[in-house]
């Protein structure tokens, strides 16, 4: 028996029932006697709710049951990652389009999406922001209670939080720049839109509950719901089968207390599986505007950056104000930046709840600082490229004063990226490159508990907190077990996404998984191995120091024992298994900006060539060349698919996509008529994954996590390729053909 | 409650007789009724492709399609792929070439593929990508699903 090294592209576990249709989602799962349950809303944005009338509802054939906030337990709960302040139904104003205000369950599908009709609801619209320039107003209604910030000099606004991160003397080197280059760009409200809509199930469950969720950190809603529900985490059982997409849409809890209370209430499951369009009124990426001033010598280094992000956040603060924070705080790129000053705000308004979303609030800074850069390194006459690589930290350099030094050979992708799109080589007519670096911080604090089980005939059972959406863990982590144990992948089995049977694990974001889940397996392999060696020495007779056990096998002095050798005869006539335990932390550090340092840094060069159709404004992505540095490829097709995925996903908010409001706060584009994600047909030309190893990584092997990388500086890079074609620089995304079109008529004529 | 109607439908092979609500939909029928849940449901106007099913020789967005329509048909869902647990060679081309992360819209991207090579045994890119636009993946697997499906138009017959 010989397992898969990590290092090689097996097939993916859990592949095999997802072409065959059998693989089951949230929605795919039915309880015996549950109801279907609908969510009633009003069309505004901001209203005051002056009576619900449910008689003609209740009168809904198999309609079981219809709940306001003033039918569920008092002072209603609010909960949220940061702020308590989501209620678990809106409670006396609605304060975005889309936001509940009653809910229902019925025997069918048809009893509830009748019944969800005839609920008459009386309201009074109140006045309502849903811009940046709207919520800032002096006179601007405020969209939270200040009552929820006690103490809080900002809670007489509509600022929530104010994030202020800087080094060196802004002002002093702005005295002495020789050039400074002075932008505002924007970028908009995008929306996640994960194929498998949000979807949640509940059902009493003994003294306690269980909680079906698409959710993608089950242990951060077990602890929610424990909050909301008053009952210890021991009775909190949260399920979470394979979301189908996530991209930090489905990090946090939204309906789940409601849908849990409806359950206890009902007394049988309740189930409530979002539309497309509901989706989108439940999770969202911030819009934002950030002002970039850069200041740069004569000689193409960087004197200063002055950065200053507005963040359109929505009603409730979900984590969108961390987003601000963590999504700002690169800000200045993997540059050497004397002084840097950079201010991040997140700003309330009555919208949908912006949340994390791959990239986590840092392709809208980057978007701005390294479009920004293009420009000082024009306007100084000096190649894009060459601007980069003068100021880009060399491994081992603290580029942000304190946090971890770059911790990359950063200058091998960037030219790898380069030598990949031809850059310096002529451009043909009409065409024009671009190339742009995004750098994002990992995770800040971590926690991952794995058990790892080696059975009596030497398969494994491994289990996992980490939410397999997409990215793969599953087979990582299979992989890591596999390559230690010496089981064949398939006779590994990663079970995932069960509180009560899975240890805790603090969560799937910030492309953490295979770095910190995957140490927690390394080492209850690594304890398991141990166990082994203790094994062969009692049953050999020898030094237990003189016994490696590595990739499968147990070496003694003077021969190799495959691992089930050693293990049969060690576990005895009982058999039974044995078990490791695995753990890794990554403890907080009060003092930092971020309460902690990053475990790793996502590091990604894109380089763009597009043609321009000047006559209608249309690009064409030719060529699109991302190069991330991974430490170490774990299994390099799954890298290739996170890093293309990103990048496909970044043409999507740099060409095509953004939220329309109308003057009553509606999203008018909700669902996939209206609002447009790349298709096969919308595809570069060219589409070029490039990663580069060097093991340098705190991960498995050297790894590093990477599956946000490449969505990270798309839009700087297309635009930076557009401005090389046209001569035209443009400022706000999407660069939609009617925007493009725009802004060459009023290209000046020389 | 409105009064069902009566349909015949075969399914992968079987032939099933259902009393459907009229407005229910193709797609109902076999995530609800028949409880083949391999058919997703995402935008439910026939834009995201997830609800691929091919019908009397053609696929169709189940979601567009209303019950009764289907009396009478012949369907395929993405269960009735694999003949006796054996994966088919487009199905295995998929795994091999890493088109499946999530796999939401896998079974749709299958239904749509499959139909392809149907009708063009041997795809060229621009055939594929035209012809799998109506469904949508937000992983980004598109070069890997247009990989797998010229992988299973070069491979042997099954």
């Amino acid at each position: 028996m010989t397992g898969t090294p990590a290092g090689a592209s097996p097939r993916r576990v859990g592949g095999y029932e997802r072409v065959t249709g059998l693989q089951r989602y949230v929605a795919d799962i039915h309880l015996p006697g549950e109801l279907v349950a609908r969510l009633v809303t009003v069309p505004c944005a901001h209203a005051r709710i002056i009576s619900i009338d449910t008689s003609a509802a209740e009168a809904v054939l198999g309609v079981r049951l219809i709940v306001t906030a003033a039918d569920l337990p008092q002072p209603l709960a609010r909960f949220g990652p940061q702020f308590a302040d989501r209620p678990v139904i809106a409670e006396g104003e609605v304060k975005y389009h889309g936001e509940p205000v009653a809910a229902l369950a019925a025997e069918t599908k048809d009893a509830a999406e009748e019944a969800a009709r005839l609920v008459r609801i009386e309201y009074e619209e109140l006045p309502a922001v849903f811009t940046l320039a709207g919520a800032l107003d002096p006179g601007a209604p405020l969209v939270q209670d200040p009552s929820l910030r006690p103490n809080d000099r900002l809670a007489g606004t509509n600022v929530l939080r104010e994030h202020r991160v800087g080094w060196g003397d802004v002002d002093v080197e702005a005295e002495t720049a020789d050039l400074v280059v002075v932008n505002t760009y924007t970028f908009p409200m995008v929306t996640h839109f994960a194929i498998e809509p949000h979807a949640f199930m509940a059902a009493p469950d003994g003294d306690g509950i269980a909680v079906w969720s698409t959710i993608q950190h089950p242990n951060w809603l077990q602890r929610v719901l424990a909050t909301v529900l008053g009952l210890p985490l021991s009775k909190v059982r949260v399920l979470a089968p394979d979301p189908g997409g996530g991209f930090g849409g489905k990090q946090h809890t939204k309906y789940e207390p409601l849908v849990a209370l409806m359950a206890l209430r009902a007394g049988r499951p309740v189930r409530l599986v979002l539309s497309l369009e509901e989706t989108f009124q439940a999770a969202r990426r911030a819009a934002a505007e950030i002002r970039v001033r850069t200041g740069v010598r004569a000689d193409g280094t960087i004197a200063f950056q002055d950065i200053a992000a507005d963040y359109l956040i929505g009603a409730y603060a979900d984590i969108a104000d961390r987003v601000a924070a963590k999504g700002s705080y690169p800000g200045c790129g993997p540059y050497r930046v004397p002084s840097a000053r950079i201010v991040a705000r997140s700003i309330l308004s009555h919208t949908v709840p912006s949340t994390a979303f791959r990239g986590f609030g840092n392709p809208q800074v980057n978007w701005a600082v390294e479009s920004n850069l293009t420009e000082a390194a024009l306007a100084l006459g000096l190649d894009p490229l060459e601007l980069r690589l003068r100021n880009l930290a060399r491994k081992g350099e603290a580029f942000i004063p304190f946090d971890t030094p770059a911790d990359g050979d950063w200058e091998q992708t960037v030219r790898r990226a380069a030598d990949l799109i031809g850059w310096g080589k002529p451009v043909p007519p009409g065409r024009g490159r671009g190339i742009a670096i995004g750098i994002k911080a990992g995770p800040t604090t971590g926690l991952s508990y794995a058990t790892v089980r080696l059975l009596a005939d030497g398969s494994v059972v491994v289990h996992a907190g980490t939410s397999d959406m997409g990215q793969g863990a599953r087979t990582v982590l299979a992989q890591i077990a596999s390559d230690e144990l010496g089981a064949p992948l398939d006779w590994v089995t990663v079970v995932m996404g069960d509180t009560s049977v899975v240890p805790y694990d603090q969560q799937t974001s910030a492309s953490r998984s295979t770095v910190l889940m995957g140490n927690a397996v390394l080492s209850a392999c690594r304890d398991i191995q141990s166990r082994l060696g203790a094994m062969a020495a009692r049953l050999h007779a020898v030094d237990q120091a003189s016994i490696v056990v590595e990739h499968g096998v147990v070496r003694l002095p003077h021969r190799d024992i495959p691992i089930p050798e050693v293990l049969k005869p060690g576990l005895g006539r009982l058999g039974g298994e044995l078990i490791g335990i695995g753990e890794m932390r990554k403890e907080d550090e009060p003092d930092h900006p971020l309460g902690g340092s990053a475990a790793f840094f996502e590091f990604n060069c894109t380089a763009i060539e597009v043609e321009v159709d000047e006559e209608v404004g249309d690009i064409t992505v030719v060529r699109h060349v991302t190069v991330s540095d991974v430490g170490k490829a774990l299994n390099p097709l799954q890298v290739r698919m996170q890093d293309e995925g990103a990048a496909i996903m970044g043409l999507g908010h740099t060409l095509m996509e953004h939220y329309i409001y109308d003057d009553a706060g509606r999203v008018r584009n909700l669902g996939a008529i209206d609002y447009r994600i790349p298709t096969s047909m919308d595809l570069p030309l060219e589409l070029v994954s490039d990663f580069v190893e060097n093991g340098d990584g705190p991960g498995p092997y050297g790894s590093k996590g990477m599956s946000e990388g490449a969505v990270l500086c798309v839009a700087s890079a297309v635009a930076a390729a557009v401005r090389d074609a046209t001569g035209v620089a443009i400022r706000d995304l999407p660069l939609t053909p009617e925007r493009v079109w725009r802004a060459l008529q009023d290209r000046p004529t020389s | 409650m409105t009064a069902t109607i009566a349909i015949e439908v075969t399914v992968n092979g079987r032939r099933r007789a259902l009393d459907v609500a009229p407005h229910h939909t193709l797609l109902d029928v076999l995530r609800d009724d028949l409880d083949l849940t391999g058919t997703k449901e995402c935008c439910l106007v026939g834009e995201c492709g997830a609800c691929t099913v091919r019908m009397n020789g053609r696929i169709v967005d189940s979601c567009l399609v209303l019950a009764g329509e289907a009396d009478g048909a012949e369907v395929t869902t993405v269960e009735g792929l694999a003949a006796d647990d054996r994966l088919s060679r487009l199905q295995a081309a998929f795994l091999d070439k890493g088109a499946v992360q999530c796999g939401f819209c896998i079974p749709g991207q299958l239904m749509a593929a499959q139909d392809l090579l149907g009708r063009i045994p041997q795809p060229t890119t621009a055939d594929i990508q035209e012809g799998l636009a109506g469904n949508l993946c937000r992983c980004g697997c598109y070069e890997q699903i247009t990989e797998a499906v010229h992988a299973a138009a070069e491979g042997p017959s099954r």
